[in-house]
């Protein structure tokens, strides 16, 4: 068991042409995941990497019966990449994109509020069930199967933490990269709420870094509504206010977001926070 | 991207909003023309991207022309919270009967944008928010069909404003909307959206104003990427966005460079940790993005090395797709265009790490030297800044 993607997981990959999009096609492929075709407008008829190229996501489905799609298109061009995907109807949409204006994810989330879509990111690594399906750009070898569910705003600090538990034979249900975008389509607590419903999870790892109150609201999730343990870490204690910090959504402002704030209202709820990334499989072993 | 009061409030103007009709001044002089052209009394405001320009002694009233200048030439070259005044706004003086806040604003957690309006305009908002949040009137706009009137209804009540007013109250916040969705700005602020008698007549007018742009926006409005001021940056964020690098300049002893946001908080985080008793810190925050190829190492490395108060760097680099032989050959390279003596620390962890760090023994630079953790690199680092200090 895993949750939002496993070996049925039939997904098309938007942008294959591109350089990213073909390359990290081939990796998945090779990782194992069921690649049944992708979307480039103008493209329609040809073949990449052995598979059908379609003009549109309509189409992809239709011949494909695919049900997750992956966004490797620019960042001018990904809102209109994810509504697409969103009329098609395909269930789980994943964006890799960086960069996209957060007035147009608003309105992306304005119009998936009342779809039948869920979206995972923009601004994301995509997430991995190991053994089973990679749809991102997290590197495949890095995992292994096992009972920890895995849930991240950062890439290569979630590369970090997923390492150090594979390391120590620790092995993953699921890892989930939800994004550093002020407005995601995903939250903490939807991925938290999957991972205490998924049989085979036994604890949580949940990596958070400054700006918003998403980390909070986990929190009183996971007090309220959590029987598993969870284990956090909380990136960017020394970032200055009112500077972004790579991501566009890691910013305190005002006083809202710092990593002091959230890292106490986890540890007030019973979340066992690391002091840095390698202290993360210790904590879980406890 | 923040724009400056006098670049708000002109924009404010295209989209219908009242501004006074004031211009911006470069020396005392142009102060004083300005001032006297405009005739009467004059306010003199200090140009710069920072609140608290009031205490500060920035703002300041000019009762004739001649005062204007010599406000002016006070106000230009002061020092307010780091940043220099190299420009001040000469504004006309206003009879001011009241003073409303409005602003169009991203709420984040509703994912919707958000207006807030208060009839205690002229503070700082947070400090109403602080001391009486029930002064500030929230409304959320669906940004598919923008701010509705019944909206506005429902904000001009909230704030008890007079009904003689709300028609004009109308078209400011149609049109502020209007410019924040235009703009893909993530703030535009009037504070204050004064009431003032003019010729016998009461009107709102937009006397202060702030927006600030979303930089991921910036890319379909040439115009306003044209209104960045860069003498507000550290020439070092300058340097790094043009070569598409994420940095962010700190205090601190330890340039750091890594791949990816999250890993280069938590690794500025680690030098803070082991370094704070002595005073030891992160210089900078520094993506190099996921690849970390030799041209982006090479041009990350000149960043670094132009904060003098470099001691040591910290090279923190986790291979996932990119495998660590590459980076490292990337960074050998990279030392060989921008040598330092500098001690560097060296951590790559994933794909090929034994590879990785084979490559970066055999080149053998004598200053740098390699860790196996994050733990272990951030001790390193904060030993080398202690060793050559």
């Amino acid at each position: 068991m895993a949750i939002l993607v496993d070996k049925n997981t039939k997904l098309v990959v938007q942008g294959i042409t591109g350089k990213q999009g073909r390359f990290h096609a081939q990796q998945m492929i090779e990782y194992g995941t069921n690649v049944v075709g992708g979307v480039r407008a103008g493209k329609g008829g040809e073949w990449v990497l052995g598979k059908p190229v379609f003009d549109t996501v309509k189409a992809a489905r239709e011949a494909t019966g695919a049900n997750c799609s992956i966004i490797y298109v620019p960042a001018e061009g990904a809102a209109d990449a994810i509504l697409e995907a969103v009329e098609a109807e395909i269930e789980l949409i994943v964006c890799i994109t960086e960069g996209i204006p957060i007035q147009d994810m608003m309105k992306v989330r304005a119009i998936l509020d009342h779809s039948k879509s869920r979206l995972l990111g923009a601004n994301c690594p995509g997430l991995l069930t190991p053994g089973q399906a990679k749809v991102g750009i997290m590197p495949g070898y890095i995992a292994t199967p096992g009972p920890i569910g895995v849930v991240s705003k950062s890439g290569t600090l979630t590369y970090e933490a997923v390492y150090a538990l594979t390391q120590r034979g620790i092995g993953q249900t699921t890892c989930v990269g939800i994004g550093g975008d002020p407005v995601n389509g995903t939250s903490f607590l939807d991925v938290l709420q999957m991972f205490e419903e998924d049989p085979n999870t036994e604890k949580v790892v949940l990596i958070g870094e400054i700006g918003g109150t998403d980390e909070q609201k986990a929190a009183d999730f996971i007090d309220k509504h959590m029987t598993k343990p969870v284990v956090a870490f909380i990136a960017g204690q020394r970032a200055p206010a009112g500077k972004t910090m790579g991501h566009a959504g890691a910013l305190v402002e005002g006083n809202v977001g710092t990593a002091a704030e959230k890292i106490e209202k986890l540890k007030s709820v019973g979340v066992k926070v690391a002091g840095y990334p390698e202290q993360i499989p210790d904590l879980i072993m406890q | 991207m923040n724009l400056h009061e006098y670049q708000a409030k002109l924009r404010f103007a295209e989209f219908g909003i009242p501004v006074p009709r004031g211009k911006v001044a470069f020396n005392a002089n142009e102060a004083y023309e300005i001032a006297k052209e405009l005739g009467g009394v004059t306010v003199v405001k200090a140009q710069v991207h920072t609140g608290g320009r009031g205490k500060a002694g920035g703002v300041k009233v000019a009762k004739t022309a001649d005062d204007a200048r010599e406000h002016a030439s006070k106000i230009l070259g002061m020092d307010i919270k780091g940043h220099t005044v190299n420009k001040v706004l000469i504004d006309p003086g206003a009879n001011i009967k009241g003073e409303i806040y409005l602003a169009v604003t991203n709420d984040r957690a509703a994912r919707k944008p958000l207006i807030m309006a208060s009839s205690e305009g002229g503070m700082d908002i947070e400090e109403v928010n602080r001391v009486s949040p029930e002064q500030i009137v929230r409304v959320h706009v669906n940004p598919l069909i923008g701010l509705r009137g019944y909206q506005i209804t429902e904000i001009a009540s909230g704030i008890n404003l007079p009904h003689d007013l709300w028609k004009q109250f109308e078209k400011i916040a149609l049109g502020l909307y209007e410019c924040y969705a235009a703009s893909d700005a993530t703030l535009c602020e009037i504070n204050p959206l004064a009431i003032v008698e003019e010729y016998g007549q009461t009107i709102l007018k937009a006397l202060d104003g702030k927006m600030t742009i979303d930089g991921n926006g910036l890319g379909r409005h040439p115009d306003l990427e044209a209104l960045r001021d860069t003498s507000e940056e550290p020439q070092e964020e300058i340097t790094a966005r043009e070569s598409d690098l994420s940095y962010v300049k700190l205090d601190g002893q330890i340039g750091c460079m890594v791949n990816g946001a999250g890993l280069a908080m938590a690794t500025m985080d680690m030098t803070a940790h082991f370094g704070e008793q002595y005073g030891i810190g992160p210089a900078n925050f520094l993506d190099v993005g996921g690849g970390a190829d030799p041209e982006q190492v090479a041009a990350a490395l000149r960043i670094i090395l132009s904060d003098k108060n470099v001691k040591t760097i910290l090279i923190n680099i986790f291979g996932g797709i990119t495998r660590c032989d590459d980076v490292a050959r990337g960074i050998i390279t990279a030392m060989s265009e921008v040598p330092t003596q500098l001690p560097i620390i060296v951590r790559l962890i994933g794909t090929n790490q034994e590879e990785g760090l084979a490559i970066i023994n055999s080149a053998n630079l004598t200053n740098m030297t390699g860790a196996k953790t994050l733990y272990e690199a951030a001790q390193k680092a904060v030993e080398a800044v202690r060793g050559v200090k």
